[in-house]
């Protein structure tokens, strides 16, 4: 990947440009090797950016010289067959990937252009910044009202308990939750349908005020109706954090989703404006796996 | 015929069953066109003749040892003079055990009197006529049985089938011997409790704030004088499991929460077992561990700093079973905490809490319940734990919470009370079964509440 | 808190970090100190045997002119072996003890200095002399058993510095025997009688083997019954239980054994095979049956675990050529899972191996020098001897308990050995 370095600074106008001179150096590059990603994974306003992240599970290799950057302030989505990688990619941007005994990540990823993989930089803050949330709806045993407060609480954000009530009211207003649990605060979290316990977590993580949230198959255990209701939020939530989302759902990712970025065995194959991607896919595996061929 | 040779002709029969049962089928197929005609291989008419040869006759083998010797017994007491026949029970015993062990062979009849020996010779006889009749309805039950099985063999018998039923009766039958020993223990211990509660009142057992059963032998009425109060017993055994826990909890808790969250593979692969060697080691070498070394340390501790602690403390028995009771902790935490999902782990670390927060705030309120459940399970073992105490703890009964003394628990005066030269029938061996039936109740319900409380929690989160 | 990335959150988190990092560390610690504090309990409790126990396995000898001549020894010359089973080699012992203390006067003294030799030591005497006759007649040099009190000075085991009231080793003893270490007449050998002889009053002439045997028996009554019993008691709940209630009830009760106290256990093996069927006191016979009783939870449960574990498409192949479904378990699932059984049955045993308490209640505790010969034969088991032998006052038998436990933990450390070697390999399948 000797190109990277020389494409770092280079500014790309207009990521569906594919006339643009330094996209047809990629296209050869992929001619030759075919580790090259098709299309532009860099961006002008990048809030974070991963380059050649290459991520170990002992010996084996689950990410391939991966680079891609998440702009400011919008929705990006990963998609590919399952065991692609995209989810070992997302873990890597707030360093969940630390929790599993033998994982080695390689490479450099940045937010806000500092190194989050440098050893000054701790995972505390960095999780607290870049807030996830997970597959399964996942809430602590605990009651609503505590598994929202339980981010700030550890990380000391609230100084009294009115202005904890105030942060937990406000998250779960914008996860679009308050009206249905506002009576019942106190009750457990496990005990809300599929769907608002997914709406309980990204509250709790969006009561950290984080400035990237990535989902992982957010909506994977849900019902459609429940789907459609998280799909509207992280819609609405776009106006303020910085989404990555990783989804099996190509219509998903159609419909939230500026960009997307189709990963295929530990490799990014192609990336670029969503519309782009579904209407005109350059590569024939993003092609094969968008018209369903496989996946 | 003694039951050893009754044994083996019995085997011999059965072979014999076995062969006449398989050439019985096979003479019976090839007069109707070949083995394929038999429903069943030969060798399974020859299994269910031996099965039918057997299982009669063995049932009758142990009726007849069961009762053998309480049947010539009575029949021996029965002819002996009225005079001797009114004798209180335990002479009459003895009268009787020098004429048996005269009869067997055992003593010689130097010191028997005339009317012994003559016992003695009705007992050979009455023994030896015994014996031939059980030998003789053993072999008949046998004969008729493999006869029954050979008469009705025909091709169409579903000879395998029914030897496998047979089969699973004998294996229902060996894991229905769970239930007949829970029922042993509970009618042994129960049986004799009543005869004590008939002496000695339920109130003053549970509510009396006195034990001493010795007096009992000394005044020669029944057990007037003694004084059977439990709840001396009670606070010692609950003092010494209560050092215990102070002890095992926090360090096997501690340990299963860094074994499994902050240790690296392989310290956790060496470390683990060679902590649970803690719990393998006999309990009597604990009990010599906390009596010869532990005690007289913390006594000699106690005084260098102007304590006086009592040579038998609650405190050593405690803390050495409370070592023993470590690895116990240990495991089962270890077990409960990993039976908490991943996801919450995740989602508490994925918001940035550090590791600590996360043990502390999600996973062990997480696995509260599953932890509460696998105390109760040690505190029951505590409570159960005989040797540690009987060889470290003291044998009088104190009523004090004070750990430096000595207490005294429900397994030592059980172990004291049965042990050694014992009369039975007397409130001290009655007094033993009645706190056999407090302490199998009590670590019943602990067991009972724990086995729950933990399959509860197993199940929420699977 | 209006703007979500709002830098004053980051300064925030990044001002407590240093607390919490500070909390995480000592909490990492407190788990290492959780596990050291077990490692520290199991090197003290090891440690401290092992070097109480050490000194049991050699025993002193002290060389004794002896004068076995026919007259002292009240025989006639040429005695045949019967009579020289009456002789008195304990006079010719103290006569020899005189003659190499001739200082030695008064009554008390001569006591004192008899006691420098152990009881057995008259056995020992008479037992050369029966294998080797022609020695009648001479006078020899012979080395015999020490006192225990003698040898434990000899050990070394004796605190000189203390008041001499104080101690049981008196200074006329330890005056002797400085002068005959002085002289090479002492000498330490492998304590071969703590592996050949049975229980003693006297801690130097006692041993293990009675004890020894006991267990096996009652260990191969436990296994012969709760292996069976066990190992087919798994099998049906496995593989034929219909769900009911009655299978419920099974395994509950299954379950609660595993977890009732041993003692009472022992309380049924007293009322029931004791009291109840008269079946002969403290014989291993009883001993095995309660312990069989005791361990028959483990090995069920630990039997269904290896049951469960093979997979079902083996189960499925069988089936599918037509055999029974007894003929799959027999023939197909039990030989799979035999190591798993065979290795909860280990575990079984070495629990029953180390197990005392329910045979204090059957009268196991005994007092016994003969080695049983049977299932029926009176007799005590390892720790039973080992809770026999805390309990006597002489120092003597507090090296020969830890001595006992030694060679007990090895028996257990043998057998755990073994399970997890049968597991290492069961697993690589």
């Amino acid at each position: 990947m000797s190109t990277v370095a020389s494409m770092g600074n280079f500014s790309s106008k207009g990521t569906a440009d594919k006339a643009d001179k330094p996209q047809q150096a990629l296209d050869i590059n992929h001619a030759a090797d075919d580790h090259e990603t098709i299309g532009t994974p860099w961006v002008e306003d990048a809030k974070m950016s991963a380059r050649n992240v290459n991520v170990f599970y002992g010996d084996k290799q689950a990410i391939m010289s991966v680079s891609l950057d998440i702009g400011r302030n919008e929705v990006v989505a990963m998609i590919g067959p399952s065991g692609c990688g995209k989810s070992t990619f997302l873990r890597t941007l707030n360093r969940m990937n630390d929790i599993i005994p033998g994982c080695r990540v390689e490479g450099n990823i940045t937010l806000d252009n500092e190194d989050i993989y440098q050893s000054q930089q701790d995972t505390v803050l960095l999780r607290a910044r870049v807030g996830m949330v997970f597959q399964k709806p996942n809430p602590f045993p605990k009651s609503i009202y505590e598994n929202v407060a339980y981010g700030p609480k550890i990380h000391g954000l609230a100084h009294s308990n009115a202005e904890m009530d105030e942060i937990v009211e406000k998250s779960l207003r914008r996860a679009g939750l308050f009206n249905e649990v506002k009576d019942q605060l106190d009750k457990p979290g496990t005990g809300l349908s599929g769907g608002q316990q997914q709406r309980l977590c990204i509250a709790r993580a969006i009561a950290v005020s984080p400035e990237v949230i990535l989902m992982d198959e957010p909506c994977s255990a849900l019902d459609p109706i429940a789907t459609a209701r998280i799909e509207e939020l992280i819609d609405e939530l776009k106006e303020k954090y910085t989404i990555a989302i990783v989804t099996h759902s190509m219509q998903q990712a159609a419909r939230v989703s500026q960009r997307t970025a189709y990963f295929h065995l530990g490799k990014l194959i192609e990336v670029g404006d969503t519309k782009e991607i579904f209407t005109n896919p350059q590569h024939h595996l993003t092609e094969n796996y968008i018209t369903g061929r496989f996946g | 015929m003694q039951t050893p040779s009754v044994i083996i002709v019995l085997v011999a029969l059965c072979l014999a069953s076995f062969f006449f049962g398989r050439k019985r089928s096979e003479t019976l197929a090839l007069r109707e066109g070949g083995y394929s005609s038999l429903h069943s291989l030969p060798k399974h008419y020859g299994y269910m003749a031996a099965a039918w040869a057997a299982i009669p006759a063995l049932l009758i083998l142990l009726v007849f040892t069961v009762s053998e010797d309480r049947y010539i017994q009575d029949a021996v007491i029965a002819q002996l003079p009225g005079a001797i026949q009114t004798l209180p029970a335990e002479q009459l015993g003895l009268y009787y055990n020098q004429v048996l062990g005269f009869a067997q062979g055992g003593i010689d009849g130097q010191e028997l009197d005339e009317t012994q020996l003559s016992a003695a010779r009705y007992y050979q006889q009455l023994a030896s006529q015994f014996s031939m009749v059980k030998a003789a309805g053993v072999f008949l039950a046998a004969l008729i049985g493999c006869l029954l099985v050979l008469k009705g063999i025909h091709t169409r018998l579903r000879a395998r089938n029914h030897v496998e039923s047979i089969i699973q009766w004998v294996l229902f039958g060996c894991s229905f011997i769970a239930v007949v020993t829970t029922l042993g223990i509970v009618l042994s211990v129960l049986f004799e409790a009543i005869r004590f509660f008939q002496v000695i009142p339920l109130t003053d057992f549970l509510f009396g704030l006195e034990w001493s059963p010795q007096m009992a032998i000394r005044a020669d009425q029944v057990a007037a004088s003694g004084s059977f109060g439990f709840v001396p017993l009670l606070v010692g055994t609950l003092l010494i499991s209560a050092v215990a826990m102070v002890i095992a909890v926090p360090v096997g808790l501690m340990s299963a929460i860094y074994l499994s969250e902050y240790a690296t593979r392989r310290f956790r692969a060496i470390t683990k077992p060679v902590l649970e060697i803690l719990a393998g080691v006999p309990t009597v070498v604990y009990g010599f561990f906390a009596a010869l070394t532990v005690a007289p340390f913390i006594r000699n501790l106690g005084e260098s700093v102007g304590l006086s602690v009592a040579s038998e403390s609650a405190l050593a028995a405690g803390i050495v079973m409370g070592i023993m009771i470590i690895p116990f902790v240990m495991s089962l935490s270890d077990d409960i905490i990993n039976a908490v999902p991943d996801s919450l782990r995740e989602a508490s670390l994925g918001m940035g809490a550090t590791l600590n927060e996360t043990i502390r705030k999600v996973l062990l309120p997480a696995a509260l319940p599953g932890i509460v459940g696998g105390i109760l399970l040690a505190v029951s073992r505590a409570i159960g734990e005989t040797m540690i105490v009987v060889m470290a703890a003291g044998l009088s009964a104190k009523l004090t919470a004070n750990p430096l003394e000595a207490v005294t628990t429900i397994t030592v005066q059980i172990v004291t009370l049965l042990v050694g030269d014992q009369e039975f029938d007397s409130p001290k061996t009655m007094a033993a079964f009645a706190l056999g039936l407090v302490l199998f109740f009590v670590t019943l319900l602990l067991n009972v509440i724990a086995l729950y409380v933990v399959r509860r929690y197993r199940e929420q989160y699977e | 808190m209006s703007n979500p990335s709002s830098p004053d959150n980051t300064s925030l988190i990044r001002s407590s970090l240093k607390k919490r990092y500070a909390r995480e560390r000592r909490f990492k610690l407190y788990g290492l100190l959780a596990v050291l504090t077990g490692f520290m309990f199991l090197f003290v409790l090891l440690a401290d045997i092992v070097i109480k126990g050490t000194p049991a396995f050699t025993q002193h000898f002290i060389q004794v002119t002896i004068d076995l001549d026919p007259d002292a020894l009240g025989v006639a010359p040429g005695a045949s072996a019967e009579e020289l089973q009456a002789a008195n080699f304990g006079g010719a012992i103290k006569r020899g003890l005189r003659e190499m203390f001739p200082d030695v006067t008064s009554r008390k003294d001569k006591r004192a200095l008899y006691r420098m030799i152990s009881i057995g030591a008259e056995y020992d005497l008479r037992d050369l002399l029966l294998e080797q006759p022609e020695l009648l007649g001479q006078k020899k040099e012979i080395w015999l058993r020490a006192h225990s009190e003698a040898g434990s000075y000899l050990k070394g085991q004796v605190d000189t510095e203390l008041a001499e009231e104080d101690r049981k080793v008196k200074n006329n003893l330890i005056g002797w025997l400085d002068r005959l270490e002085a002289q090479g007449k002492t000498e330490s050998r492998f304590n071969v009688a703590f592996f050949t002889s049975g229980d003693s009053r006297e801690p130097e002439l006692a041993g293990i083997k009675a004890a020894l045997y006991g267990s096996f028996f009652t260990l191969m009554v436990t296994f012969c019954l709760a292996f069976p019993i066990g190992v087919l008691a798994a099998v049906y709940l496995e593989e034929f239980a219909p769900r009911n209630r009655l299978t419920d009830l099974i395994e509950i009760n299954i379950n609660n054994l595993a977890a009732v106290p041993s003692i009472v256990f022992g309380l049924l093996g007293l009322a029931v095979f004791i009291n109840f069927f008269e079946m002969p006191r403290s014989a291993p016979l009883v001993g095995g049956i309660v312990l069989s009783l005791m361990t028959l939870p483990t090995i069920i449960i630990t039997s269904r675990a290896a049951i469960q574990a093979v997979p079902p498409s083996i189960r499925q192949a069988a089936l599918g050529v037509g055999a029974s479904q007894l003929q799959t378990v027999f023939h197909h699932v039990l030989p799979v899972a035999m190591p798993g059984i065979l290795t909860g049955s280990i575990i079984g045993m070495a629990q029953a191996l180390g197990e005392s308490a329910p045979l204090l209640m059957i009268g196991m505790v005994a007092f016994i020098m003969d080695v049983p010969g049977g299932v029926s034969d009176p007799s005590t088991v390892l720790p039973v001897q080992i809770f026999l032998w805390a309990d006597s006052p002489e120092r003597g038998f507090m090296e020969k308990t830890s001595a006992a436990i030694m060679v007990l933990m090895g028996f257990l450390i043998l057998m755990n050995a073994v399970a997890i070697y049968l597991r290492r390999r069961f697993e690589t399948h």
